[in-house]
């Protein structure tokens, strides 16, 4: 009989060795990337535009309406709430900081996560199983080149513009809510959005795309190389990578937000 | 044409060299002191049951696991020890078929024979299409370029799997079970196909089975292999004449009796 301690060892070791193994990919595809085009094996263009339609172009209407529906939920709560205070007006400021710095690159990121975290963990896992990256491997293609690199390069450019028309489109949301109770025009809405808003508070939102992007990328390739077990195994997976991916992004920004906003 | 690629090698005489090699799957022991040599031109068909560590040795002749013991050299360069610009420079002189072909299902038939090239070579994309036609043609697919891996039948399948693999004209091909799936009449399509290969490009092959009709048919030696061991190595006549009670049980189709120590039986069930 396995003691808990000895179980708790294993899956702690485990983890220790998934980490080290998505740290790898990282590295791995940053070398290609640079690398690639002096070694005659280039990252190519062309799987990096497929990806970045994939994971961004195609993202875009539920981003957009996801975002647009958070933003319309945070103008009806916070009226509501600044209605106690008499301090309506403060909504545009409280919508502009909370969208910019947090929601928008938030809720990209889920949708990317929940779209595409698993499409690339159950792709790159059923060409696991099918022997397909074998077949690379054996050809003298590198996987983490040919399949991992393009992804994390198509996140990194696709976040940070998914993020910028979740932020876009929450505030419209937020504007129009607002517009139509205060009877503020929208143009006043979003020119008092402007005001307050920096510089910063938009880069805090670009960062944390940078960052969730990598997160995605790197935690639906690890488990999509990690697949065994046949059909059974390919969905255990590919839930996983949702399941991690959304905790991971969660515990970084609370993390980012600590540190950003001290 | 594809380059060939020169890999700093040692003069040996034969194309596939393994040398006591030994390997595990976590604790237990698949390939336990296996040595094997493969003469350039000549097809080698590993034999063996399920279970007795063919399909291991096979990864190991890819570099794709590692050796806990011994060595595999692929044209004298040990392929265990070879540096990440070698093993690549060494990979462009194999091709490989794969038991269910792993042709990528996101690209077309054609798209697919065309990969290694693309990959490998600056042909431009109008030479890239003729050669991939051409090896389409070897290989009885003419016509079947624009259809998906995921429209053709299990023949059909294996034929591309080949195209693919022949396209940068190895020197050095592996199969990895050819017949397995097929019937009768496909299998020996697919056995002619390899010998003409063979005597047409003087390639090395190896093919990893156990389709005992298919072995017989295209082998210019054969090995046994049997729990992770080799009982026999020799021609196809050796191989059918050898004493071994082993070998003449998997030539025939019949089951081993494993001996069963009941104390360790009972010792098992109820552990």
């Amino acid at each position: 009989m396995r003691t808990f301690i000895e179980r708790t060892g294993e899956r702690t070791l485990g983890a220790i060795e998934e980490l080290g193994y998505a740290f790898s990919l990282c590295i791995e595809s940053l070398y290609w990337l640079l690398a690639g085009p002096f070694l005659q094996q280039p990252v190519r263009l062309s799987a990096v535009v497929a990806e970045m339609m994939k994971i961004g172009v195609l993202a875009v209407p539920v981003v957009l309406l996801l975002a647009f529906a958070n933003g319309a939920m945070m103008a009806i709560q916070g009226l509501a709430t600044l209605r106690e205070f008499g301090a309506e007006s403060q909504v545009v400021a409280g919508i502009a900081y909370s969208v910019t710095r947090e929601f928008g690159v938030l809720i990209a990121a889920i949708v990317v996560a929940g779209r595409s975290g698993s499409a690339i963990a159950a792709r790159i896992g059923s060409m696991q199983m099918s022997q397909e990256v074998d077949a690379l491997r054996v050809m003298g293609v590198e996987p983490v080149r040919h399949l991992v690199a393009p992804i994390l390069l198509a996140m990194l450019i696709m976040m940070p513009v998914l993020t910028m028309f979740a932020n876009a489109a929450a505030i419209i949301g937020g504007g129009i809510y607002t517009s139509m109770t205060l009877s503020m025009p929208l143009a006043v809405f979003i020119e008092q959005c402007f005001d307050v808003l920096d510089w910063s508070d938009l880069a805090q939102g670009l960062y944390k795309a940078l960052v969730f992007g990598t997160l995605i990328a790197l935690i639906a390739c690890a488990n999509g190389f990690s697949v065994s077990g046949g059909a059974e195994g390919l969905g255990r997976f590919t839930t996983r990578s949702v399941v991690l991916s959304i905790a991971a992004i969660v515990v970084a920004d609370m993390i980012f937000t600590y540190f950003l906003n001290r | 044409m594809p380059q060939a690629a020169t890999v700093t090698a040692s003069a040996t005489p034969y194309a596939i060299e393994v040398e006591d090699l030994v390997s595990y799957y976590d604790s237990r022991r698949i390939l336990d002191e296996v040595s094997l040599r493969v003469r350039p031109g000549e097809i080698m068909v590993v034999m063996g049951g399920s279970g007795s560590g063919k399909s291991t040795l096979l990864r190991h002749l890819l570099g794709l696991n590692r050796p806990a013991a011994g060595r595999v050299s692929l044209f004298g360069a040990d392929i265990s020890q070879a540096s990440a610009r070698e093993l690549y420079q060494l990979r462009r002189r194999m091709g490989v078929s794969f038991q269910n072909g792993a042709l990528f299902n996101s690209m077309t038939v054609e798209e697919n024979v065309a990969f290694p090239l693309r990959e490998h070579t600056r042909l431009d994309e109008r030479t890239i299409r003729i050669m991939a036609r051409m090896k389409l043609e070897v290989v009885n697919l003419a016509g079947f370029e624009r259809l998906m891996p995921a429209q053709l039948s299990g023949g059909m399948i294996k034929r591309a799997a080949l195209a693919r693999a022949l396209v940068m004209d190895p020197s050095l091909l592996f199969f990895d079970e050819p017949s397995a799936g097929l019937d009768p009449v496909v299998s020996a399509d697919l056995d002619e196909l390899i010998l003409r290969l063979r005597d047409a490009l003087r390639v090395t092959i190896l093919v990893v089975t156990h389709e005992l009709d298919s072995a017989f048919r295209i082998a210019d030696r054969i090995t046994v292999l049997d729990q992770g061991r080799i009982l026999i190595t020799g021609t196809v006549e050796e191989v059918r004449n050898s004493p071994s009670e082993r070998v003449q049980n998997l030539l025939n189709r019949r089951s081993e009796e494993i001996d069963v120590d009941p104390e360790e039986y009972l010792r098992r069930l109820t552990d």
